[in-house]
């Protein structure tokens, strides 16, 4: 599409290569969204690296440098994969209580009409104000992280999945029984393949609150995994390490919410 | 949902009687697992003696310094998040290509739980008060900024072309025409800032602070003082639950107008 004469030498070619880059740029704006991270990235390099307090702020390329310190730090590693692994339990959990629930409140319209309002009345709750008893119940290891990382993962889920169930044709629902399907066939054919995109809707968002819940738990102890870290980093002024772990985990967040949109967009498509 | 389908009232009776029954027997568990069947009260506090605590609380006015400090913050998140996402955004959807290439980026960055970086922003700014609006308005930020620019950008062309046609300057295009469009999904936004600045404050206090409502949840959790500790939950539930009645009754308000 775009043809650069390279060849052309002068200002003219200069001009030229200025209105392709322009055009290309115009094109494709995930260039310009690059370009912009690394302005802002050039940015925070040059301001922490002449203006800013080294002991509070390091720039870009010390904290790249010293991400290979970080990963030999004992313990760091670990405690990285902990999280990793709360944050798979919990979404698991949390898919499973929430279909559950979700398809038990769907399906009778009684129940939903009952329960859905103590569902959202739960859900509203700033559940971060009970994190301390999470704590107190579940100790401070992976037990505390995953039950609050799927209090705060299983409410989306259940509510889309409630919401999806809701929305299939009764019609199908009547068909599939007149024609003698069993209660677990109707289930297995006409309720599951239906309720598929909203399930993987509710993914999604259970994610996010799967990953929020873990991370504030995480942080939230600071005697043991990333919170301890965390805090040592923060008194021993370090702040490049602090960077490069908090960095480690936003990747995390990044990765694992890219799969599950992923997965919401593929199922979607499959059935639209 | 909204009463499209009337039920007949035996029906709504029952489902207000499962409901009352489902709250009124959490209670009466609650009751007999600590007052009858003895659950510790380091585990889980009697709620008789949380009612009196929150009486006591509420008496002694000792929330007021916390509260304070609380809904200061907060309101120091909500406002700069409010003024720059809303500026931001409304400058980046004036134009298709700008929105194309920052939206991507700010529901990225949204989808993280930004709560991590509390560390970072303790470490520069410190324990107190500084720290729990920046995370807060960086928090808020996110959701208003994508509003405004979902506001601002959807909106029918052939509005903005009529409104031309009739000779409308670029003013009264914006109060006239773009405002009145635009203002359900930035107030849609606006409502998700409210709720995550309100959230995210409460919860860097738990984290990391020294005062407000999340700090001394943390503090009493710490000493065992299981029932007072409750009485503050609650307390806190209830601050948190009377905020968005206030923020329900502005909007329907605004949607009158």
């Amino acid at each position: 599409m775009a043809v650069t004469r390279t060849n052309s030498g002068g200002i003219a070619g200069a001009l030229q290569a200025y209105a392709s880059l322009r055009r290309r740029l115009l094109i494709h704006p995930g260039v310009a969204r690059l370009g912009v991270v690394a302005l802002l990235l050039l940015i925070w390099e040059i301001s922490a690296r002449f203006f800013l307090d080294r002991d509070f702020i390091s720039p870009p390329s010390v904290v790249v440098l010293s991400l290979g310190s970080l990963f030999r730090t004992p313990g760091v590693p670990a405690a990285l994969w902990l999280t990793l692994y709360e944050i798979a339990v919990g979404f698991m959990l949390s898919a499973a209580i929430g279909a559950g629930i979700g398809l038990l409140v769907g399906l009778s319209r009684f129940a939903h009409r009952s329960f859905m309002p103590i569902i959202l009345l739960l859900y509203g709750l700033p559940q971060v104000t009970i994190l301390p008893i999470f704590v107190l119940l579940f100790g401070i290891g992976a037990a505390s992280k995953i039950a609050f990382g799927v209090s705060h993962g299983m409410f989306p889920i259940m509510l889309a999945v409630a919401a999806g169930v809701q929305k299939i044709d009764p019609v199908l629902l009547t068909s599939a029984r007149s024609m003698g399907a069993s209660p677990s066939q109707v289930l297995r054919y006409a309720i599951f393949p239906h309720m598929v995109p909203s399930f993987f809707a509710g993914l999604r968002l259970g994610m996010t609150g799967v990953l929020l819940g873990v991370l504030l738990a995480e942080l939230y102890v600071s005697t043991a995994g990333i919170g301890y870290f965390t805090s040592i980093f923060t008194q021993n002024l370090e702040p490049a390490k602090l960077i490069g772990l908090v960095s480690m985990l936003a990747l995390i967040a990044i990765v694992l919410n890219e799969i599950v949109r992923r997965a919401e967009l593929h199922y979607r498509r499959w059935r639209a | 949902m909204n009463g499209n389908t009337r039920e007949p009232l035996p029906i709504r009776l029952a489902t207000y009687i499962v409901q009352a029954a489902f709250l009124i027997g959490l209670l009466i568990l609650w009751f007999l697992a600590t007052n009858v069947w003895g659950v510790s009260s380091i585990v889980l506090p009697s709620p008789i003696n949380v009612w009196y605590q929150l009486v006591d609380v509420i008496r002694s006015g000792e929330y007021i310094a916390d509260l304070r400090v609380t809904l200061s913050e907060f309101a120091g998140a909500f406002i700069i998040a409010m003024i720059l996402g809303i500026a931001v955004g409304y400058l980046i959807s004036r134009s298709s290509y700008l929105s194309k290439v920052f939206e991507p980026l700010f529901a990225a960055v949204y989808a993280i739980p930004i709560i991590l970086f509390l560390p970072l922003y303790v470490l520069i700014l410190g324990l107190g008060p500084a720290s729990k609006i920046a995370l807060g308005a960086t928090i808020s930020f996110f959701p208003i900024v994508l509003s405004t620019i979902a506001g601002f950008g959807n909106i029918d062309r052939t509005l903005i072309s009529a409104a031309r046609s009739m000779g409308a300057d670029d003013v009264q295009m914006l109060w006239h025409v773009l405002v009145p469009a635009a203002l359900p999904v930035v107030l849609a936004g606006l409502r998700m800032g409210f709720t995550v600045a309100l959230l995210s404050v409460i919860g860097s206090e738990t984290l990391a602070a020294l005062a407000g409502l999340g700090h001394r949840i943390v503090n009493l959790a710490e000493n065992m003082e299981m029932a007072r500790m409750f009485a503050y939950i609650v307390f806190v539930v209830a601050i948190v639950a009377f905020l968005n009645a206030v923020l329900s009754t502005l909007e329907a308000y605004g949607r009158w107008r």
